[in-house]
């Protein structure tokens, strides 16, 4: 198998592109909490280092509205780069809401309303002069479900940089193709049947097109919402390696209702509860000594 | 019981934690009991009290590799974090500590046989008042760190970890007078050092039990405190914990 990286094209837009959108908001900073304390169950606040240094995406008092009722309160958190966030929490406590503010995707649901500041690379993205094409190409989004187009392998991958114009001819499109395909673990299983259909393939290598779908359009974040729920163990192990890999060069944020996998693929690890964001931190300190004692009971399975 | 080994929705899970915390109260019971009949023995000059220790002292290793399969069990079915996961390391640690404990009882009864058994001549009293000594404040000391355990009181267990180590005190004064003994009268080197091995293993015996008051601040606060207990305790007396005092983690 010889072994060429080529280079993926640069990002689909680049924030210069952007119509300067001023950020000038006080960041809001976590409540200390000394490391042996435990915080009470009935506190809101969050706890644990919700800043870190040179954040890829900060988010400054983020709200989510669905008609009347707020689903998210007051969201303060940053994403740094090149680091693996896990966001957990029971079913309705709003992170893959939150999730999918990082690229708009509230804006597809009616009655949906955000505000407050996501500032990704020094660029507000919650603003109605961002154009959220180019903005979901660079903060791309991998589902709960394997949602492969019903077209040929080549044809998924082939698309998005076909339509963001990052390929100038078939050679260009085809060696994104195959670097895509490398980077996602898919090359081996799939590279003498580019032809037949994405929808062909097993649950997990649908996953792993999907990945390679979305890196094929050189985004900076991937967003991953319970990527492996529909997976079996080897296929979901498969996705985890990937994702370890692929840290080094995306910032990913990962919606997880396993612990374990959030545990295992995560650096840090951010716990809601009903809309609040409750506890950030390193994995390891969060999953070994909690601070919050509803991270601690939602964790050990210790729920209502 | 307190939150710390139940509130799981997984009922089970919360039987296996309290099982686990049981058996280890057991084992624990059990090597207290080896350390007071060894002692006892010693007391006495019974060597069928020695024998009855060392008879027994199967027992606690079999407690041992028991408890052992069930931390192993558990934490292949259950997967625990957290809270949850420090319980289980603490136990795991604990019991390595009192099976410790029940070898250093084993190693006493054996040295008491080897004392009382023999034709040769017995030790004064006046060379045996230390192991007396040292002997009930290590059994007060096992007491008190199992009591800890028992409650998962991180009070208690600071209050034995901060304490002045008297035991180690009594043991380098022990050796002095020992030696002391040895300058007036050279034929009783064959006791000093019967002796000098009493006086270790009780002070090993001390060591241990300061260890399982260590594992359940660790299990209760999550704060690990071995070889920084200096910094520790100055902490610890200086501050008082505003945010969440122990009572609140118990129902």
């Amino acid at each position: 198998m010889e072994h060429v990286e080529t280079q993926l094209p640069t990002p689909a837009f680049q924030p210069a592109l952007l119509s300067g959108v001023e950020v000038d908001t006080p960041v809001q900073d976590s409540v200390r909490v000394p490391r042996s304390a435990t915080v009470a169950r009935d506190s809101r606040d969050t706890i644990g280092e919700l800043r870190v240094e040179q954040p890829r995406i900060r988010c400054n008092d983020v709200n989510v509205y669905y008609g009347d009722k707020r689903a998210i309160n007051s969201i303060n958190l940053d994403i740094g780069r090149n680091e693996v966030i896990a966001l957990i929490g029971p079913s309705g406590c709003g992170k893959s809401t939150f999730l999918r503010c990082l690229n708009r995707m509230n804006d597809t649901i009616d009655g949906c309303r955000v505000n407050g500041d996501i500032v990704l690379d020094g660029v507000n993205i919650n603003n109605n002069r961002i154009d959220v094409v180019p903005l979901r190409a660079q903060v791309g989004m991998v589902f709960q479900k394997p949602n492969p187009f019903p077209k040929s392998i080549w044809e998924n991958i082939a698309f998005g940089p076909r339509i963001h114009g990052l390929a100038q001819d078939k050679e260009e499109l085809d060696d994104i193709v195959v670097t895509s395909l490398k980077r996602a673990g898919l090359w081996e299983e799939v590279h003498d049947r580019l032809d037949q259909p994405g929808t062909g393939l097993s649950g997990g290598q649908q996953q792993r097109l999907c990945i390679a779908r979305t890196i094929a359009v050189g985004p900076e974040v991937i967003l991953m919402d319970e990527p492996c729920s529909a997976l079996d163990p080897i296929a979901t192990a498969k996705i985890e390696d990937l994702i370890d890999e692929l840290r080094e060069q995306f910032t990913i944020c990962i919606v997880t209702h396993s612990m374990q996998q959030a545990a295992r693929v995560s650096q840090r690890t951010a716990y809601f509860h009903m809309g609040d964001l409750i506890e950030v931190g390193a994995t390891d300190e969060v999953f070994t000594n909690p601070r919050h004692e509803l991270t601690e009971d939602y964790i050990t399975g210790r729920f209502g | 019981m307190t939150r710390t080994l139940e509130g799981h929705t997984v009922q089970r899970y919360n039987g296996e934690l309290n099982n686990l915390h049981l058996r280890v109260l057991e084992m624990g019971g059990l090597v207290q009991d080896q350390l007071r009949h060894a002692l006892l023995a010693l007391n006495k000059k019974d060597v069928s009290v020695a024998n009855t220790v060392l008879e027994r002292e199967h027992t606690v290793d079999e407690l041992e590799l028991g408890i052992d399969d069930d931390v192993i069990t558990v934490i292949a079915k259950r997967s625990p974090v957290a809270g949850d996961l420090r319980v289980i390391m603490s136990i795991s640690k604990t019991i390595a500590d009192l099976e410790r404990i029940g070898d250093e009882a084993a190693r006493i009864a054996h040295l008491a046989k080897g004392l009382y058994e023999s034709e040769h001549s017995q030790p004064s009293n006046h060379l045996m008042r230390d192991v007396t000594t040292m002997g009930e404040l290590a059994l007060q000391m096992l007491q008190e760190s199992l009591e800890s355990f028992d409650s998962l009181n991180v009070d208690h267990a600071r209050a034995l970890v901060c304490r002045e180590n008297e035991l180690d005190i009594e043991f380098q004064s022990s050796l002095r007078r020992l030696a002391t003994f040895l300058l007036e009268d050279a034929r009783n080197v064959g006791h000093a050092i019967h002796i000098v091995l009493l006086t270790k293993a009780i002070e090993r015996v001390g060591d241990h039990a300061r260890n399982i008051a260590e594992y359940v601040i660790f299990m209760v606060r999550g704060e690990d405190v071995r070889h920084r207990l200096g910094s520790y305790c100055e902490a610890s007396n200086t501050a008082s914990d505003p945010v969440a005092p122990d009572e609140d983690r118990t129902h």
